[in-house]
């Protein structure tokens, strides 16, 4: 009897919890479809009176969305292709060799992440307006690999780190070595490692708002963030615009989070415990 | 202990390009610390030694910063970690659909940051915003301006940040709690110990060695979290008021131009953080030496 009343209680406290965990996504949800005579309306309803897809219809075809899409898509991808590649043979070596130098890389990657955004985006900022890159996709890139690069390089050494050496000594002895070894008999077994690095590393470049209002000014070279955050600023006539925009870039997001957390997880606690 | 140049040719890419995009741009910041530049002396910057930090520290908005700072990483950290824990013993029972409800609270981390900042800024709208409208219209209290005055627009932006980093915390504790072996708790029943005291005397002191760095890096996150801050704010509203060390930062160089003081006041929240974070990790180091 005891026991029933405690998980009652803890089905309130889970339930209270998850009701404040996704309203305001329902929120976002139910004013994307609200029909244009009610965004302004100070209705709770969640799913509004004459419910439409306006806001999505006007948002694809009456404004540059997809085209900022797609320029994050090509900022993101280019930032992810960089971190990965790079990343994958680095974390092999911190993972596998005992070198010089090792040590201190890996204390100076971590201490990179205490860095204040301001602290690599000023000098870059400056560096890049001397270089004529400010307002271009090439200086929104070598930002964020600055910040991407030190990420993917742990998670990949923590990666690296779960699979066993005795799998290298085993293919070894059957006179596979080096390269050959890395691309038949390690490579396989982190590519589930190397699609997560990739997909967290995507996602953030993707939806990264700080540096690029700093670096882009042109509306025609706008990402994502950008472009829904001067929807949002203008919250009377745009706010249907801007949840549209928002279920758009986040239901992706959510979905490949919602498949991914475990592994980031357990590589962010590898990473950080094992050293 | 191999000997080989094998390692070296596999991090040099990626050392030659952080040296280009971190390394460099440090030194450089290092560089702008120590000179006047700013929007006027772009290109003709001269070295002014320590000027700028020494700005920093007679100013004394800095110090009010560095309480504002200090305040909201408190008092979000309480907040994720206490909630944190909280939801993971309660998922960490035998509850059916507790998949369906671990699912539903990891939500807020997998949203995007700043549709959470620009979302969460749109629920405190005055009128139109569901928090008032709550207040209002179920609570009957009067609605609140948040952005109009610093305690509402601090409250609106830890609200958000508490939403959004409790998930994180949730899944390290939940992870803690389900390596730790059930007969533990068990032998506790058996000595006939209260739930509170299973709780701080088994959960808790298993669970450091999980938290501790969590904890770190929450620090770290809170401590730089320029987004949520300025987002919801809107850029420190009111009157440039709702500023932690960062965003002031990020105001001073990209709004007020003020190039050489921003790189100082960057270099100050480094060392802070480094500080911290050395001192922090050395001390639980010690302590836990042996189990990890």
């Amino acid at each position: 009897m005891r026991r029933r009343f405690h998980d009652l209680l803890c089905y309130a406290a889970l339930g209270a919890s998850a009701l404040v965990a996704i309203y305001p996504v329902l929120r976002v949800i139910g004013v994307s479809l609200r029909p244009g005579d009610q965004l302004l309306s100070t209705s709770l309803r969640i799913i509004p009176r004459g419910a439409t897809l306006g806001s999505y219809r006007s948002l694809l075809f009456e404004m540059p969305f997809p085209r900022w899409m797609l320029n994050s898509t090509l900022v993101a991808a280019a930032v992810t292709l960089v971190g990965v590649s790079l990343a994958s043979a680095a974390g092999y070596a911190f993972s596998r060799y005992r070198f010089r130098g090792r040590h201190s890389g890996l204390v100076g990657l971590l201490i990179t992440q205490m860095f204040p955004v301001t602290m690599l985006l000023l000098p870059l900022y400056v560096m890049l307006s001397r270089l004529g890159l400010v307002n271009t996709f090439a200086g929104l890139i070598v930002a964020y690999t600055a910040t991407a690069l030190p990420f993917c390089v742990w998670q990949m050494k923590g990666f690296y780190d779960t699979i066993p050496t005795s799998l290298e000594e085993a293919a070894g002895l059957d006179g596979c070595t080096g390269p050959a070894a890395y691309f038949k008999v390690i490579l396989p077994l982190t590519l589930p490692g190397l699609a997560v690095t990739s997909l967290f590393t995507f996602m953030t470049a993707w939806s990264e708002y700080l540096v690029a209002a700093q670096v882009i000014h042109d509306q025609d070279l706008f990402t994502l963030p950008l472009g829904l955050r001067g929807f949002q600023s203008n919250m009377t006539t745009e706010w249907g615009l801007y949840a549209a925009g928002s279920v758009i870039v986040s239901v992706p997001a959510i979905l490949v989070f919602l498949a991914a957390s475990r592994w980031l997880i357990s590589g962010l606690t590898l990473g950080s415990v094992k050293g | 202990m191999r000997r080989s140049p094998v390692p070296y040719l596999l991090i040099a890419p990626a050392t030659a390009v952080l040296l280009v995009v971190v390394l460099y741009p440090f030194g450089y910041n290092v560089v702008i610390s120590f000179s006047n530049m700013s929007m006027r002396h772009l290109r003709d910057w001269s070295w002014i030694g320590l000027g700028q930090y020494r700005k920093v520290f007679a100013d004394p908005v800095f110090y009010g910063l560095l309480a504002k700072t200090a305040l909201w990483t408190a008092v979000n950290l309480f907040f994720h970690v206490s909630f944190g824990i909280g939801l993971a013993v309660l998922l960490n029972r035998n509850l059916k659909g507790r998949a369906v409800f671990r699912t539903l609270l990891i939500l807020p981390w997998a949203v995007p940051q700043y549709i959470t900042a620009l979302t969460w800024r749109g629920l405190f709208h005055p009128e139109f915003g569901d928090v008032n409208l709550i207040l209002t219209r179920w609570l009957h209290l009067p609605p609140v301006n948040w952005l109009k005055t610093l305690g509402g627009s601090f409250t609106a932006c830890a609200v958000t940040n508490i939403w959004l980093g409790v998930p994180f915390m949730m899944i390290v504790a939940l992870g803690g709690l389900q390596s730790i072996p059930r007969q533990l708790w068990e032998a506790a029943d058996v000595d006939g110990a209260s739930a509170w005291r299973k709780f701080s005397h088994v959960t808790l002191p298993l669970l450091k060695p999980v938290l501790i760095p969590a904890v770190v890096l929450g620090t770290i996150w809170t401590f730089n979290n320029l987004n949520v801050v300025w987002l919801v704010s809107n850029g420190g509203e009111p009157a440039d008021r709702m500023h932690i060390l960062v965003s002031y930062v990020y105001r001073s160089a990209f709004y007020l131009y003020r190039y050489g003081y921003a790189a100082a006041l960057s270099m100050v929240i480094f060392l802070i953080l480094l500080v911290l974070g050395v001192t922090f990790l050395r001390r639980t180091r010690a302590e836990a030496s042996g189990t990890v």
